[in-house]
């Protein structure tokens, strides 16, 4: 395959907002490459053998941690996963402080979750390795928008001009964002939906509509994406409760069949099953919910190859 | 014999005095004096002046000394040694020490080490609640006897609108003003920056502006209800601004104040996560900026005042919500007040200075910020043409934490005289 995409200059992977859409693409394209060799029969690269990946999850997560472990793994990576529940606040120990102690233990390429936002990009300016950014509190998840977006890639060979509803808890959402700034720059039509408190105007300076009317906001739409309501968020009183929120924006069959016919049902994960989506359209035909897990593996795969030093076209031409 | 000091061949600007010409200004026993005999002026110590503009040293209605409990991000002598630098030859330190300055015991420790380390005039005040837990009144009248030129609630602010309303029912017999730093708290949970758009796109939990809105509007109503001065500080919001035209037009008896960087920075600054942005109230947009330079041009907001609020590199260097709040501000004040009022062609050059100096002075009643005959030599000279980028290691304060690091400013204090006597020569501290 030609690889036809610009070279990566980058160490790290922060934000997409930070990115242009050669950069996009490169991963793309790198990506692709990865996918192929997850299908065959020997799954791995040695592409990063003898390179140690630290994962640094300050937040609990599941999926995002495998992602990235399954991805260092088939890389042929050493992995080491530091779940560090405690913030640095509570632990005592400044999150410099505690990277700087992870550099010192030759650690090659350091992967981290953090709840401030800010964190990612503040720990990549501070240290020399490449840094990722699995997610910095509201503000991005790089690699899931990367992965979502290239899953619609493949449905629909380009996301130009498409129309895209994103439905859910926006504001406090880094998946959002992420995916706001990777859909606009690929020249989709992204309409936010969502209570006025959890969908603020705001958002339409990134260049996204906004609306707090379900069915106009869906009508003509060829994929939406969920967004899982948080439960802790409740506190905040953002909306009266769950079933109000449920009655009011839960996906269910009725108002999928606002959307276009055949449109696409995604969601990162974890979904609450009846709460912003019924059961049965998370299972049904149209959810490419799966898909997207999978393909989390060969972006993270061309984000950590990349960001390591890696040429795309080496991959490209494999 | 008498000492006399002659300050040479400068640009005197006295505002209050409507003084604004080249000329000699003369110190005699560290007051401001006439031009004395020829028989005085052959024995006058000389400081050129030519070329620099002489001013009332500057007057600071807002800093925090962190004495006592908190000497490692500043002590009196790292902070008066800072405002000597930035011009200022009085300032006002807020209670919200460790203890909190809540008992006539506390203001006596500070007043010592004022009396010890300071190399320029301090004024304390005491808190409004005790222990600043905004629950009961703090003794106002001790802490009066005790020397405190106003309450306030340090970085906090009573949200229990009853208790507000005796402590300055109750203060106001004593003739003490109340500082306010308008918040309502119930408004800025979580929040770590201005809310809006910028706050959207970082996802950074934003604090809006109702949040001061609401409590500059309580405490116009509770002046005018009791009649007591009640100070507002660091005002950032427009409708903050409007509010307190209102209230002016009828008279109430209420004042505000606004920081350099509240009227020269706005919240797109934080776009790159820098916590030397972080402060509170926080950075807003452009339109409250130019409402805060529109407020201090007719008036509404009486002064600038500078929140100095020092913190440690080690404090500052987190994620940005775990990062405090605050900034320093005495270095670097004159140069940016003057940028944005008077570079800018919005004030005249003894307008801006008045705003540091006259106002803030006669807010509290300190009897300071002029060069009428007589008054203490209290004394700015400073350079309205030299260019200079402050760095970590150029403040005299004990902590860096200054939005302006790296960014070239315009105009440099070159001499500070308190009481006559020559603190800071434009390099050093003198001892």
């Amino acid at each position: 395959m030609a690889f036809s995409g610009m070279p990566w200059n980058r160490k790290d992977l922060i934000s997409i907002e930070s990115l242009n859409v050669e950069e996009i693409e490169t991963i793309f394209e790198t990506a692709e490459a990865f996918k192929k060799i997850l299908n065959r029969k020997t799954a791995k690269t040695p592409a990063l053998r003898g390179k140690t990946v630290v994962n640094l999850f300050f937040e609990p997560s599941t999926r995002t941690r495998v992602a990235f472990e399954m991805a260092a793994n088939r890389l042929s990576a050493d992995i080491l996963s530091l779940d560090m529940k405690t913030s640095s606040t509570t632990k005592g120990e400044t999150l410099r402080d505690t990277v700087d102690t992870i550099t010192a233990l030759q650690a090659d390429i350091i992967v981290i979750r953090h709840s401030a936002p800010g964190s990612a990009g503040y720990i990549a300016g501070v240290v020399d390795l490449p840094v990722l950014n699995a997610g910095d509190g509201a503000h991005e998840h790089p690699t899931q928008a990367l992965l979502d977006c290239f899953t619609l890639r493949e449905k629909w060979g380009s996301l130009k001009d498409r129309k895209i509803a994103i439905l859910g808890d926006i504001l406090y959402s880094r998946v959002a964002r992420s995916n706001i700034w990777a859909m606009t720059k690929l020249g989709a039509e992204v309409t936010l939906v969502g209570p006025s408190t959890l969908v603020p105007h705001e958002f339409e300076q990134m260049g996204v509509k906004v609306s707090h009317d379900l069915k106009s906001a869906l009508e003509d739409k060829e994929a939406v994406m969920l967004l899982r309501i948080q439960h802790e968020r409740q506190n905040a009183s953002a909306f009266p409760s769950l079933n109000e929120y449920t009655s009011m924006f839960g996906l269910n069959k009725t108002r999928l069949s606002w959307l276009k016919k055949d449109a696409i049902i995604m969601h990162p994960g974890p979904i609450n099953r009846g709460v912003e989506i019924d059961s049965e359209l998370a299972d049904s035909d149209q959810s490419v919910i799966l898909e997207q897990v999978t393909n989390g593996l060969a972006i993270r795969m061309a984000a950590l190859y990349l960001c390591s030093g890696g040429k795309a076209e080496a991959v490209a031409s494999d | 014999m008498s000492k006399v000091q002659r300050i040479k061949g400068g640009r005197i600007i006295d505002p209050k005095n409507k003084r604004d010409e080249v000329g000699d200004l003369y110190i005699i026993d560290g007051k401001i004096a006439d031009k004395p005999s020829d028989d005085l002026l052959n024995n006058a110590e000389i400081h050129d002046a030519s070329g620099l503009v002489v001013c009332p040293g500057f007057v600071d209605l807002h800093v925090h000394f962190r004495v006592p409990g908190q000497t490692h991000k500043e002590t009196i002598r790292t902070g008066t040694s800072a405002a000597a630098a930035g011009g200022f030859t009085s300032v006002v330190c807020m209670p919200n020490t460790s203890p909190p300055a809540d008992n006539a015991g506390t203001i006596q420790f500070i007043k010592d080490a004022i009396e010890r380390e300071a190399v320029v005039n301090v004024f304390p005040t005491g808190c409004i609640t005790v222990g600043m837990e905004g629950k009961r009144l703090a003794p106002t009248g001790s802490l009066s006897e005790a020397g405190i030129v106003a309450i306030s609630e340090g970085g906090k602010c009573v949200q229990d609108n009853g208790l507000m309303r005796r402590a300055t029912q109750y203060a106001h017999m004593f003739n003490i003003p109340v500082i306010d730093h308008c918040q309502d708290d119930s408004l800025t949970r979580d929040g770590v920056m201005n809310e809006g758009f910028v706050s959207t796109k970082l996802g950074l939990v934003g604090s809006p502006k109702e949040a001061e809105d609401i409590v500059v509007s309580r405490n116009v109503i509770l002046s005018s209800a009791t009649g007591a001065h009640i100070h507002m500080q660091h005002i950032s919001s427009k409708t903050a601004v409007e509010i307190l035209r209102r209230a002016k037009a009828r008279g109430t008896n209420v004042t505000a104040e606004a920081t350099p960087h509240h009227i020269s920075l706005i919240d797109e600054e934080i776009q790159s996560f820098d916590t030397n942005f972080k402060m509170n109230p926080p950075l807003r947009s452009e339109e409250d900026r130019i409402a805060l330079i529109e407020g201090l041009k007719d008036g509404t907001i009486d002064c600038i005042a500078t929140g100095h609020a020092p913190h440690t590199d080690y404090e500052k260097e987190v994620e940005f919500d775990y990062a405090p709040f605050g900034v320093i501000g005495l270095e670097t004040a004159l140069s940016v007040a003057l940028g944005e009022l008077y570079h800018s062609k919005r004030l005249s050059l003894s307008e801006t200075l008045s705003l540091l100096a006259q106002r803030p002075s006669e807010i509290l009643g300190l009897g300071k910020g002029t060069l009428d005959t007589g008054a203490s030599g209290d004394i700015c000279v400073f350079d309205p043409e030299e260019v200079w980028t402050p760095q970590k290691d150029s403040f005299f304060s004990k902590s860096s934490n200054s939005p302006w690091l790296g960014r070239e400013l315009r105009n440099k204090v070159k001499k500070t005289f308190v009481s006559g006597r020559l603190v800071y020569d434009g390099e050093r501290i003198l001892p």
